[in-house]
This record gives C-alpha cells, structure tokens and sequence, in this order.
C-alpha cells in the first residue's frame, strides 16, 4: 500500500482507518489492553481445549474424530459410570427386588424409598401421557381414581408397566381390540345411532329415544356383550371397560361414545420391562398403587 | 446586576498533564505500635482466632445415632448442632434470625463506637494482623522490611521471604483446614483428609479457604477493606457524628510543627508532625486529614500518638476515640457534650433486644413433633366408580425427639370424611396407629374419601394426630375439594 496516505484526525491527532460512513470517521485507536489479553487467554484456551477435549470432527477421508485426553465427553465412559451408579444403588435396590409387592407396600421403611423412587420414575417416565401425580387425560388413563381397565392391584399394575399395552413388540402384553364397527361394516350408521342410546342408558344417562336404546339393547346382547358383559360391566381379564360408572377414557357424551363405536379405540401404552430396572418398576408399581385408587 | 466572570478572558485555562487513570498500590509497611489498643488487638486475635481453630473440637453428648460435636453443620443429615441447640432444615428461619441479629447488633455498636468491628473483630483484619505479625518476624518492623525491598536479592532476602511465604501459607492452610471441620465430624475428617479419603468437597473447600486466606491477608490486606468489601459503605451510612471513632482532635494539635526540647508550646499545637500516626497505619493513610473511608479504626494510630505524646510531656489523647460534634464544640470554645443514648441507637437495641427474645422464646418453646400435610394438586380430586369424591395428601410427621413414636390419626368430627392411609390396613372403628421414628420425617399418603352427595361447600377439615402414650394432640387443618370447586 504504497500509495496510502496517512488520514490524521484534527481534532485528536490520532490516524483514521481511512474508512468513512456518512461523513463519520473511525479513528484508529489500539485495542485495550485488558481486551486484548481476554482475547491472547481465549486462544491460549482454545489450544487447551482442543488437546483435552474431542473438539476436532472426523473429516471426510480422516478417520475418526480426534479422542481428547482424559476422557471427556466418551459414551464408554459414561456408561462405565452408569453401571457404577446402579451397583451402588443395587443395595437398596436388591431389597425391593427381593420382597414383595405386598411387603413393600406395608413395610414402612421399604415403603417410602419405593415412593421416593417411583415417584421421581414416574415423573420422567410416565407424567408425559398420565399426566402430574396420574391425573390422565382424554385417551390416557387416570390412575388416582379406582377405575382399571385390566386391574388395579399391585401385581396387575406391574405385570400392565412390564408389558404394556397392545404393545406388539412384547408377546406377553395385554391385548384386546375392539372392532370398528362403523368403519369395517359390520353395522350400520342406524345401527350404531340406536346401540349409543342404549350404552348411555347403561350409565344412567339415556336421551328421549326409548325406542332407538330398545333396539339397542338387542344390538348390545348381540354385539357387545361378549366382551362388555350382558350388563356392560366390563371384564378386566380382557381390558374391557365398564360401561355402566361415570369413568369414559374417551369421552362420555353421544359424539364420543358413537365415534368409538364407529371407529374403536384401541390405545397403546408402551412396555417398560426392558427399558426399567426390576426396582424401578417395583417402585413404580407401589407408587402408582398408591396414587389413590389401587384396588 | 454584575456578571461575575468565572473564568478569567485573559487565558485559556491549563490543560492538566495527562495522567494514568489506575495508580499502582503502594506498599504499606506498617510499624509496630505499643499501648493500650494494641494490646486489646493482640487479645481479640487470640480469643477470636481460639474460637475459630478449638471449636469443632467441642464435644456435646446428644444420645445415641446423633453426632456428638459441639458446633456442626451436618449437611448429610439435614441438621445444624449448636451446643444444646439443634435446627432442623424446617427451622432455617433462625438461621435468618441470627443474620438479622447480627445485622442490627453491627448497626447498633457502629452508630455507637464507629467501625470497631473492622477494626478488631472483622476476620480480614484479625488474619492480616497475624500475617504481619509474621511479616514482621522475618523480615523486621518497618525500616528493615523497606530496606529489604530495596536491597537487590541475595540469599538473606530470598530466605526471608520464603521463610514468610512458608509461614503464611501454613496458616492459611490451617485456616482452610480449620474451616471444613464445621461440616463434618472433626476428629474423623482430620485423620481422613491427610490419607486422601476425605470426601471431594472438603479438599476444594480446604483449597478454597487456603487460596483466600493468602491472598487477602497475604498480599491485598488493605486492598480487601477499600476495594472489595462492602462493609466500609454501609457503616459509613450508619456511623455519624455523634458516634466514637478514631479522630484526630485538630482543635488541640493545630497549627502542627516540628518542636525542639526546651521551646514554648506557647501559640503552637500538639502535633510535632512526627509521623508515627501514618507509619504504624495498617491501611497508609494519614488520620489527620479527617475521617476517610479506607480507615478501618484500629486505632494503632492512638497507641503511637500516645507514646509519643508521654515523650514529649504532652498529655496523651491528641489521638483518640471521639466524636466529630466534640471535636467542632471544643474547637469553638464550647463544653463536648457526648450523646450515646439517641434515637437510632435505641431503636436499634429494641430491635435486637426484640428479635433476640422472640427467637428465645421461639427455641423455648418448640416442640419435638411437626405435622405437614401437602394437599396433591395434580389431580385435585378424582370421583371414584362408588360416588365417591377422593382427594390424596401426603402427610409428612417430623419427629424431633429421641425415642420413637406412634400416633393415631383421625379426622376431627364426623362429616362423611373418610380417612385411608396407604399401606395400613384397619377394619372400620379400628384407630390408624402411624409409628414415626426417631430423629427422623416419616412420609404417609392420605386418602380421604367424602360421598359426593355429602358435600355442601364445606372444604375445610381438620386431622388430628394424637400421641398414643403421652396423648399429645397436633391439628392440622387442610382443605378438600370436589367437583364444581
């Protein structure tokens, strides 16, 4: 840059950078020094961080990614730590394992670090779908009331987390389906309209159509029956609900209840047995107990 | 009206020489003082360093499964030990209490005597005391350690200033050492810490502690009290002028000059301008300029002042604790009058005195036993296939005391409520025993249950828990909700 000419500042008689905005000039001042030791410490750092940490990625063609010292940020490692963690926890957990449902539930000590466990394994397990405290949701069980689709006691509870529901992967889950009536024909629209009738009926709920829930009732005993019971009380050893409390998984009202018998709902409930330790799920299995309405 | 012209036409005004804006420290080589307040300093560094080393090493007998230290902040079992005195984390508002004791207790001996507390009591300034006392011991009082500064190194130097950073870095170790036996069992953690199997947050804490003490007592010493501690500004707010402090009584020492054996002290002040009051000053200030903020009021400056006022055969006191209003009285002839007891600081000493007898009669008082009962939120309710309205609580008993108890849980009165604990099994009529345990909190879950049609609004209850021995009664008033709440 031969031909630049240096651009002095009148007023404060420093150089400019020769840069102009606007009729605005930037006067070229030098860094600050506290600034420019920050800025020596940063790639002081970041040589540091490069031969410690895993910082540079596989290229193409390179090989794998550089591994750092020391192990930081390695999945072996962490899993190593992992396994430390449930090997110092096996104590405590070997007892839940060891004992029963029932005894965990009336032991007393046994009993609260089953609910501290479950309750914290709940909450990143479960809380999503059911909800805080198993409150549920339309679709989605709640499971502090006394209402069980398969069973409410302890051992149900825990063989349902086990295996899940209608979850296909586990051979030992619970299964049902109901069909879908409406939409693979095997009633029609008039059909379903007069079996709806009758189910609000059930529940003590029925409309001003005598008539149609009539007609119903026979649809009922013929369709229904097998699985609902001829009084529509259900059958926990098939997961089939109640029909005659006040308790609707999917919603009590004509729409919903002639929606599921159009279409049938069939909800799934994934398997933890091979995502949870045996402890974990004993605790949940005693948490979940005792949200309020365990049978 | 005339216009006064303030800068005068003639010339423009000087431009100052441009100066740094940060000046270096200057090294202080504080001299040692003798006399009365040196004395009192050398006394309170060792009462209150005495206290901070020996008192982990107390042991008070609590029973069995409790720990028997003196003073402990158990942080693995959720207590604090005070002697006789145990604080339960549900109890952490006499922790709070005693930061606001301390607190008004600081305002009312600074509105009172000024800053005594950074002046004798304020642990920056008990450990740089002791710092330069061994400063002192290695590298001599004050000429010798500026000649030694000055002096190029050698191995006289350098084994003196490694001799004094040995030393300092053994106390401050001790210091850190010291420190985390508080939070663990003293003698345990003493043997544990030096074979490496002492927990990890002892060692960072021990390094922690060590690493501050060097370097505030070490090398920032005054640095600390003007630069980084906040105190200063706060009790410069709270100190006034009828308050004591250290004060230079110009009205006596002024005009201030050299003076030779044998003259008058007629016309003249007392000050001979000696200088001893800025060479023992711990912070470098001279006290005769007025009261400054760097001015811990250690009141060395009195001790020096003293001895060389009995030399001169003056009498002592040119330097001393007083207050400004005296000062200026005397100076304009009139009789000091000393008010100690004003306004704030008998508002300050009921405010203690109150505070200190509600935390008493609060410790008096407090039983063994805590009842909490957490209502669930989520759901508020559940309605159950029998009609009935279910809410869930969780019940948490504190048991406080050293012998196991069992209590017996009802609701008060009959309202329909129906009460269930979880994984206790009764026939109907039968009491709810519930066992707490010793030195412990015991969780329940609660189930109560109401019929729907029962409920008329009401959404209050009480539990009521009685102690089957000792029939102590704890009520617990908790609310239920139903549908349409």
């Amino acid at each position: 840059m031969s031909d630049h000419i240096k651009d002095i500042d009148e007023t404060t008689g420093v150089e400019t950078t020769g840069h102009e905005w606007d009729g605005i000039k930037e006067l070229n001042n030098p860094l600050p020094r506290w600034w420019l030791y920050i800025w020596y410490a940063s790639i002081a750092f970041s040589i540091v961080y490069m031969v410690i940490m895993p910082s540079i990625p596989a290229l193409p063609g390179l090989g794998t990614n550089t591994r750092g010292i020391g192990n930081h940020s390695d999945r072996i490692k962490v899993a190593e730590e992992i396994d430390a963690l449930r090997l110092e926890r096996a104590g405590a957990g070997s007892t839940l394992v060891n004992a029963t449902l029932a005894e965990i539930e009336t032991d007393r000590s046994l009993q609260q670090f089953a609910m501290a466990a479950g309750e914290s394994a709940f909450g990143d397990n479960c809380a999503t779908c059911h909800g805080a405290g198993g409150r549920g949701a339309k679709g989605y069980p709640t499971l502090a009331d006394d209402v069980w689709l398969w069973s409410g006691t302890l051992d149900g509870i825990e063989y349902t987390l086990r295996h899940g529901i209608r979850h296909e992967q586990d051979p030992e889950t619970r299964y049902s389906a109901m069909p879908a009536f409406g939409r693979d024909r095997l009633l029609t629209r008039a059909e379903i309209d007069d079996v709806v009738n009758h189910v609000m009926t059930l529940s003590g709920r029925g409309g001003d159509d005598a008539e149609a829930a009539g007609r119903g009732a026979d649809i009922f005993a013929a369709q229904c029956a097998t699985c609902h019971g001829d009084n529509g009380t259900g059958d926990h050893t098939i997961g089939a609900p109640n029909l005659t409390d006040q308790d609707w998984l999917f919603g009590g009202d004509y729409d919903d209840i002639y929606n599921t018998v159009y279409n049938a709902r069939n909800a799934h409930m994934p398997a933890w047995g091979d995502r949870l330790d045996d402890p974990t799920i004993k605790a949940l299995s005693v948490y979940v107990h005792s949200l309020g309405g365990g049978e | 009206m005339t216009q006064i012209n303030l800068i005068p036409s003639r010339s423009p005004p000087p431009v100052p020489p441009p100066q740094d804006l940060y000046a270096k420290r200057k090294q202080v080589y504080p001299k040692l003082a003798h006399g009365k307040f040196r004395t009192v300093k050398w006394v309170a560094m060792g009462v209150l360093l005495g206290i901070y080393y020996l008192i982990p090493w107390l042991r008070w007998e609590r029973g069995a499964g409790v720990p028997d230290q003196a003073v402990l902040a158990d942080f693995a079992g959720e207590r604090f030990f005070f002697f006789g005195i145990e604080i339960w984390p549900q109890e952490a508002y006499y922790l709070a209490g005693l930061m606001i004791l301390s607190a008004i207790g600081l305002f009312l001996v600074t509105s009172l005597f000024g800053r005594v507390w950074c002046g004798y009591a304020c642990p920056q300034t008990v450990w740089t005391d002791l710092y330069i006392w061994v400063e002192r011991a290695f590298e001599g009082d004050r000429a010798k350690r500026i000649r030694l500064d000055k002096a190029p190194w050698g191995l006289n130097k350098a084994a003196r200033k490694i001799g004094k950073h040995l030393v300092w870095l053994i106390i401050a170790f001790l210091t850190g050492g010291a420190f985390i036996l508080y939070f663990h069992d003293a003698r345990m953690i003493a043997q544990t810490f030096f074979i490496g199997e002492a927990p990890l947050s002892a060692y960072w804490f021990a390094g922690l502690l060590t690493f501050t003490t060097y370097a505030l007592a070490g090398t920032m010493r005054e640095q600390v009290c003007t630069y980084l501690c906040p105190w200063p500004r706060i009790q410069a707010a709270l100190t006034d002028e009828h308050a004591l402090n250290v004060t230079y009584r110009y009205d006596r020492g002024e005009p201030r000059g050299p003076h030779r054996k044998g003259e008058s002290w007629e016309g003249r002040g007392d000050c001979i301008d000696c200088k001893q009051c800025v060479q023992v000053c711990p912070v470098g200030i001279d006290i005769r300029d007025g009261s400054q903020l760097e001015c811990i009021h250690c009141a060395l400056c009195i001790d020096a002042c003293d001895s060389i006022m009995k030399t001169v055969g003056r009498p002592t006191g040119l330097i001393a604790y007083d207050t400004d209003t005296a000062v200026a009285a005397r100076a304009a002839g009139m009789k000091p009058k000393y008010r100690l007891v004003r306004a704030r600081t008998v508002l300050y000493f009921f405010l203690m005195a109150a505070i200190a007898s509600l935390m008493a009669f609060g410790l008096l008082n407090r039983g063994t036993f805590e009842v909490n009962v957490l209502k669930d939120r989520s759901p508020p309710y559940v309605r159950l296939s029998s009609g009935l309205v279910q809410n869930g609580y969780t019940l948490k008993l504190v048991n406080k005391a050293g012998e196991t108890r069992e209590m017996e849980i009802s609701i008060a009165g009959d309202e329909g409520f129906e009460l269930n604990v979880v994984g206790i099994k009764t026939d109907a009529g039968e009491p709810i025993l519930l066992p707490v345990d010793s030195n412990g909190v015991d969780r329940y879950r609660l189930l109560v249950t109401k019929p729907e049609d029962a409920i008329d609004g009401r959404k209050q209850f009480q539990l009521v828990l009685t102690d089957v021995e000792t029939g102590e009664i704890h009520t617990n008033r908790t609310s239920f909700m139903a549908p349409g709440d």
